[in-house]
């Protein structure tokens, strides 16, 4: 046994080692090869961990600035008005929200197409025809649909990180990538680097120095009513978690329901366990 | 193991009538209630019910899903996205398939594990498992599929890689491909096969799982000591001993992997997969499901040509050969022992090869570069030594441990602290130890 551990512990130190000089490879700072050049910073959220829930004013402000601010690009395809009562919306107040849209809609009976007042069963509009114009008003890249992205970001966590992430239930690496992303582009590129034309330098862009899309957010660009601050780090918490909420609207259901299988599966199993061994009492094995 | 004869007896009418007829209470009272199994099964025993709850849910879950999905390229993404927010209950039951899928393959790996420490595969349990092979080559190939239907970015450039590696095949290689794929490129064709043969596949585990289980039943299960079943005293019946065993280890199997499903659903899944399949948009990193990054490493190991096989080709015929290995397990290990808690040195290299299987599963989640390459060929070397080398080797130079006369023995020697006993004094199973 004692061999088989200072063999492991050997091939441990052997992996470590290499890994270090890979990492140390990839140092290079005006012309990075691994992306992003800053690790997302992890947030606090409420939505984290076993008992995680939406704060729900948070969510009304995060639609609020995906409504006045990223809606001009981004569209939400799979999210339906209907849902937004998960929001703590009544079914009145999603009304009318819906009908602050122009839904265009048909064939008609005359076979004519025509527009509407949005219903809550309609989805939120795209602000584009289609891709191609998406791409083509956007520099020839297309911005990407939100209903998914805060499950469709992250940046790989790395050992041995992913394996505490098991036990701290770090389930929000896309919530903490957009909010990094949101935030990031203040920061001055290191001195040397090359910035291509048209796109803005960001340290916490996925997939390279820089990006597409400008800075989208500026202090006081969205009114809030609630008192919260209204701050370009604010305005992206808060959409951060209301893109969680688009992305996983059944969260807090599956937490609950989780929390119930998990004890149950606890007490079954204390009962079984017990039964087991009134089972084998008395036969050695 | 088994004894031939029946203990069955039918009590009532219908029993009676049954029995005479198409005697399937027998086979499932002879089966799973009276069939003996050795008393010193440990909890590591208890993968293959797991493995059976585990398929019946993939199924389960899979049919209910099958009717809420479309497969085709311009639909698919958006039918899974339907389910997760739209169908009662439909994230849980697509949570479950995919996480379930990742825990089928947890259970499995154990179980071969298992298999490899305590010599399972030894004579006459070859076909056993041999026909566990074929099952986990099945499961590969569904777990493979499946994770094309949700047509994400990672279906879509997964299914471009795995599939590319069979045009390295010599003269039928791309006529491979074209038939895996139903055209030149991953597109509908090849989506709805893939959903065609996803739904196809498991039943065609179930059928060989019967098999397996059928020559399981025939040969009697190997166990700790490696000592085949000499009398009576060194068995106890299925129900309720290893019944009840066995539901306690699905319960706690059960356990972590709810705490996956409901708490860290997305953790054993890649984020770009959340992005709807782009063809003319390649990832930075094309990575597969965690359960096959071993062999992705042993495939891209090898960048050098050795002789008249290029790089490519050599990756495939490694990649194939390392599974390969297993099915030639029961005729490369030349010791006369099976299980490795009698052979120090045996024990040893298992564990090596569970480190290195591991540390393959890492290397193949990596980018091929630098010095991850140089370790991934290291890893790779001793993979196959494991079994080219250790194996056939080390029956031959390794003196094992002196092994117990009878299970029983064993069984007493532990509980009485490891003293000798003479093979004759071993107490009836009732007697505690």
């Amino acid at each position: 046994m004692k061999k088989i551990l200072t063999s492991l512990a050997l091939l441990g130190l052997v992996v470590a080692g290499t890994a270090a000089i890979a990492a140390e490879e990839a140092h290079n700072a005006a012309a990075p090869t691994h992306f992003p050049i800053d690790e997302p910073k992890e947030m606090d959220w409420s939505f984290t961990g076993p008992f995680g829930t939406y704060d729900k004013a948070q969510l009304q402000r995060g639609l609020k600035v995906y409504k006045e601010v990223c809606a001009a690009c981004h569209s939400m395809n799979l999210v339906a008005f209907r849902t937004l009562e998960g929001l703590g919306y009544s079914e009145g107040q999603v009304k009318t929200l819906a009908a602050e849209y122009t839904i265009h809609d048909g064939p008609n009976d005359a076979g004519d197409m025509f527009d509407r007042p949005g219903k809550p069963s309609d989805y939120f509009p795209a602000p584009f025809a289609n891709e191609q114009a998406a791409a083509a008003s956007n520099g020839g890249a297309a911005p990407p649909d939100m209903s998914l992205l805060a499950k469709a970001r992250g940046v790989e966590r790395g050992f041995p990180r992913f394996v505490f992430d098991i036990f701290t239930q770090y389930a929000q690496g896309g919530p903490d990538y957009i909010h990094s992303l949101l935030t990031g582009y203040d920061e001055t590129p290191p001195a040397g680097m090359v910035i291509p034309e048209g796109t803005h330098y960001n340290p916490y862009f996925l997939s390279g120095v820089s990006l597409k899309m400008p800075k989208p957010l500026s202090d006081g660009q969205v009114t809030y009513d609630d008192g919260a601050p209204q701050t370009v780090d604010q305005y992206s918490r808060d959409v951060s978690a209301f893109l969680m909420w688009a992305a996983e609207p059944h969260m807090e259901d599956r937490k609950k329901t989780g929390f119930r299988v998990l004890v149950f599966l606890l007490l079954f199993g204390a009962l079984v366990y017990l039964t087991k061994r009134k089972v084998w009492e008395g036969v050695a094995h | 193991m088994s004894e031939g004869h029946s203990t069955y007896t039918p009590k009532t009418g219908i029993e009676r009538w049954l029995d005479a007829r198409m005697p399937l209470p027998r086979l499932i009272y002879d089966s799973f209630v009276s069939y003996p199994v050795p008393r010193n099964l440990n909890y590591a025993w208890t993968f293959g019910g797991i493995l059976s709850i585990m398929l019946v849910s993939q199924i389960l879950t899979g049919i209910v899903l099958a009717m809420h999905y479309t497969a085709d390229t311009t639909l698919a993404f958006d039918s899974v996205e339907k389910i997760m927010r739209d169908v009662n209950s439909g994230w849980l039951l697509r949570y479950l398939h995919s996480n379930g899928a990742s825990f089928f393959f947890v259970a499995v790996y154990i179980h071969i594990f298992r298999g490899l420490y305590y010599g399972s595969y030894k004579a006459p349990r070859e076909l056993l498992w041999i026909l566990g092979c074929i099952i986990y080559l099945l499961m590969m190939a569904t777990g493979f599929m499946g994770y094309v239907l949700p047509w994400g970015q990672m279906s879509f450039w997964g299914a471009t890689v795995i599939t590319g590696f069979f045009s390295a095949i010599p003269l039928v290689g791309n006529w491979i491909q074209e038939l895996l794929l139903g055209g030149f490129a991953v597109d509908n064709p090849t989506l709805n096969r893939f959903f065609a043969l996803h739904y196809l596949l498991p039943f065609m585990i179930a059928g060989v799982v019967v098999l397996h289980v059928w020559a399981l039943h025939v040969v009697g299960q190997s166990n700790p000591t490696g000592i085949e079943v000499k009398s009576k005293t060194d068995t106890v019946a299925f129900t309720p001993y290893a019944t009840i065993k066995d539901a306690f280890g699905m319960i706690v199997f059960l356990f972590f992997f709810a705490y996956f499903v409901f708490y860290l659903p997305n953790y054993l899944g890649h984020p770009d997969n959340y992005t709807i399949a782009d063809p003319l948009k390649t990832p930075a990193h094309i990575v597969p499901e965690w359960y096959f990054l071993p062999f992705y490493a042993i495939l891209r190991a090898i960048t050098f040509n050795i002789g008249p096989i290029n790089s490519k080709l050599g990756g495939v015929l490694c990649m194939f050969g390392a599974i390969v290995m297993l099915f030639l397990v029961p005729w490369l290990d030349t010791s006369k022992v099976r299980s490795a808690v009698y052979r120090p040195w045996y024990k040893l290299f298992f564990w090596l090869f569970v480190a290195d299987a591991v540390l393959l599963g890492w290397l193949g989640s990596q980018p091929a570069e630098g010095s991850y390459v140089f370790m991934a060929q290291m890893a790779t070397l001793f993979y196959f030594a494991f079994f080219l080398v250790a194996l056939p080797v080390l029956g031959l130079i390794e003196t094992p441990r002196r092994l117990p006369n009878s299970i029983t023995e064993a069984v007493l020697e532990k509980n009485k602290g490891g003293g000798h006993h003479p093979a004759g004094a071993t107490a009836a199973p009732e007697t505690k130890g």
